[in-house]
């Protein structure tokens, strides 16, 4: 069973702050998105049940990304392939999903494709999709359980109204929700034997695509704006005591006329 | 003519897609069409004329039965290609936002998900979707001939019906059977309660440190007459409480007179849901917590302090 594990660095939202409705990134760490982590975790699991098999991490990301992924290889994976060409920088989903299924092929022999069903930053939703599309391959979005066993794939989706238990052959690509598991922390022992393992990099070139394909260049959204949305909200906050605090936000709520029914 | 395409698999959200695009069809010169797949959507077609559609396209193929986002990419890059679409309006349901990426990658288009506003500017659609985790909205044009939108539920307001006749068109689709099976569907079981009805709700999020806390929350919901409401954390993926009460992103997005947000940082998947609230509350004990940017009143303080208090305070009243 091999496993191509997709996942993003995306900087630590937590840590983003606001100045001038622009949001400032510098000093800002960068990590794997939340649902990348829970989709490795899965990878890890699936192994582990099977006895077997070679968990790859795909991501593309900046030159950091070497640091990022020494976690993952620290928790359970056996390899990493990365694309941290500068020339990469700038990719929306759509040059993503198009790295990402190159270097896909690339490393070959895969039985199963997992993201999470979306990043943390932006949470699109898109890659996942589009590299079932680019591959031909059957996808699987929002899945909390998964079950792999004789070339198929069982899941339990959620969706809006139901939970909807799917099949299909393998390979195919499957995109985690946050519930699917709890990712387990590396220990010390693993994050330092994590350095003895392969890291690939590789470049549009190695990929088979041009400058234009890819990063910037091979976006299919221009993004006009990005900013922090216009506070309508009055942002008073009250401070001091604790009796003193209730009774002033008691107060302003009365005066808004919210309470009561 | 160039189309606009609209299809979701609910079709109240088609309605409000096709209510908007009779505004984009004259701005941007196009007719707007609709797609009706799967059992019984023939029968349809008036209502989505109707709400403004110039015509529909039906098949009832056996591979459109169930939703798999592959025939149903595979149905509407058919459907848009026969008609010459320029403009897919999707929903941003579940279903659609799996669906919206695959039909995009198959015509080479670019798509934006999570759409909470599509305006006509300088003769193109442009979008604007949440980004950073909902610290900006980000404002794109997609620059591919053909474009996908997927837009959230209720950004569109649902037009008036008027007496309107249309085209009904066969898609004679070509489908292959979809690879993935559908074995099962389960039912969600949760208690009855209505968010989107709330005139004041209580959500509360990671802050609160086990399920039996629950109960100062709960305490706090009733002097207020509010129901309770949470954040993903605890009814997916913890369980704490069932998803009917889940705001956010993938839950209820809520408008009541008063909205608390009780141990919640203000991440987009649960602000998004709260947009609606006249008046909104945080109570949290990080003061950096992005929750009040987003909160008319605040108080910065553990929560396990300073709900009992406030239930106390307002029982007093």
């Amino acid at each position: 069973m091999n496993i191509i594990v997709c996942m993003k660095q995306v900087p630590d939202l937590q840590q983003i702050r606001i100045k001038e409705r622009k949001p400032v990134l510098e000093g800002v760490p960068l990590i794997f998105g939340d649902m990348d982590k829970n989709a490795l975790e899965e990878a890890v699991r699936i192994k582990e049940k099977m006895g077997t098999g070679k968990i790859t991490v795909l991501a593309l990301g900046l030159a950091k990304l070497k640091d990022t992924v020494k976690e993952a290889l620290a928790i359970g994976a056996d390899e990493a392939v990365l694309l941290t060409d500068p020339a990469f920088a700038g990719s929306d989903s759509m040059a993503t999903a198009r790295a990402l299924a190159r270097a896909v092929q690339k490393i070959g022999g895969y039985d199963l494709i997992l993201c999470g069903e979306g990043s943390t930053d932006n949470y699109s939703g898109q890659v996942g999709p589009r590299l079932a599309e680019i591959l031909d391959l059957p996808q699987i979005t929002y899945v909390r359980e998964l079950e792999v066993a004789d070339g198929k794939v069982k899941a339990v989706r959620n969706m809006e109204e139901s939970f909807e238990v799917v099949e299909a052959d393998l390979p195919a690509v499957v995109t985690v929700a946050a519930e699917i598991n709890t990712p387990r922390l590396a220990s010390l022992k693993q994050i330092l034997q994590a350095a003895r393992k392969p890291v690939q990099t590789w470049t549009p070139a190695d990929l088979g695509l041009t400058g234009d394909e890819v990063g910037v260049k091979g976006t299919a959204v221009e993004v006009l704006s990005n900013l922090a949305p216009e506070m309508a909200r009055k942002q008073i906050i009250f401070k001091g005591e604790l009796d003193e605090v209730i009774g002033n936000l008691v107060d302003a709520l009365t005066k808004e006329g919210v309470l009561g029914r | 003519m160039a189309e606009i395409l609209v299809f979701c698999e609910k079709d109240d959200v088609a309605f409000e897609l096709v209510s908007k695009g009779k505004e984009f069809k004259s701005a941007l010169g196009m007719s707007l069409a609709a797609a009706l797949l799967g059992q019984g959507a023939g029968g349809k077609a008036d209502e989505y004329f109707a709400y403004g559609a110039d015509k529909v396209y039906v098949s009832e193929d056996a591979a459109l039965t169930s939703f798999t986002a592959e025939a149903y990419a595979e149905a509407l890059y058919q459907i848009a290609q026969k008609g010459g679409a320029e403009v897919l309006l999707l929903g941003s349901t579940k279903r659609g936002k799996e669906l919206a990426p695959r039909v995009a990658q198959k015509l080479g288009a670019g798509c934006i998900t999570d759409a909470n506003g599509v305006r006509v500017e300088d003769g193109q659609l442009v979008a604007d979707r949440y980004a950073f985790g909902g610290n900006t909205v980000a404002t794109g044009a997609i620059k591919t001939p053909q474009k996908v939108i997927a837009v959230m539920p209720k950004t569109f307001e649902l037009g008036t019906k008027e007496a309107k006749k249309g085209e009904v068109i066969d898609a004679a689709l070509s489908l292959k059977a979809p690879r993935t099976r559908i074995v099962e569907r389960r039912a969600k079981v949760g208690e009855a309660v209505n968010l989107e009805e709330a005139e004041a709700i209580v959500c509360i999020g990671r802050g609160l440190e086990k399920k039996e806390d629950l109960r100062i929350v709960e305490e706090l919901a009733r002097v207020l007459g509010a129901e309770v409401g949470c954040t993903k954390s605890l009814s997916t993926d913890w369980g704490w409480l069932s998803e009917d009460r889940l705001v956010g992103l993938s839950g209820k997005k809520v408008s009541p007179r008063l909205c608390v947000s009780v141990g919640i940082s203000g991440q987009i998947q649960y602000t998004v849901g709260i947009r609606g609230a006249r008046i909104t509350v945080a109570i949290n004990k990080d003061e950096n917590a992005p929750i009040f940017a987003l909160s008319d009143y605040g108080i910065v303080g553990n929560l396990y302090e300073v709900l009992p208090r406030l239930t106390e305070k307002l029982k007093s009243l």
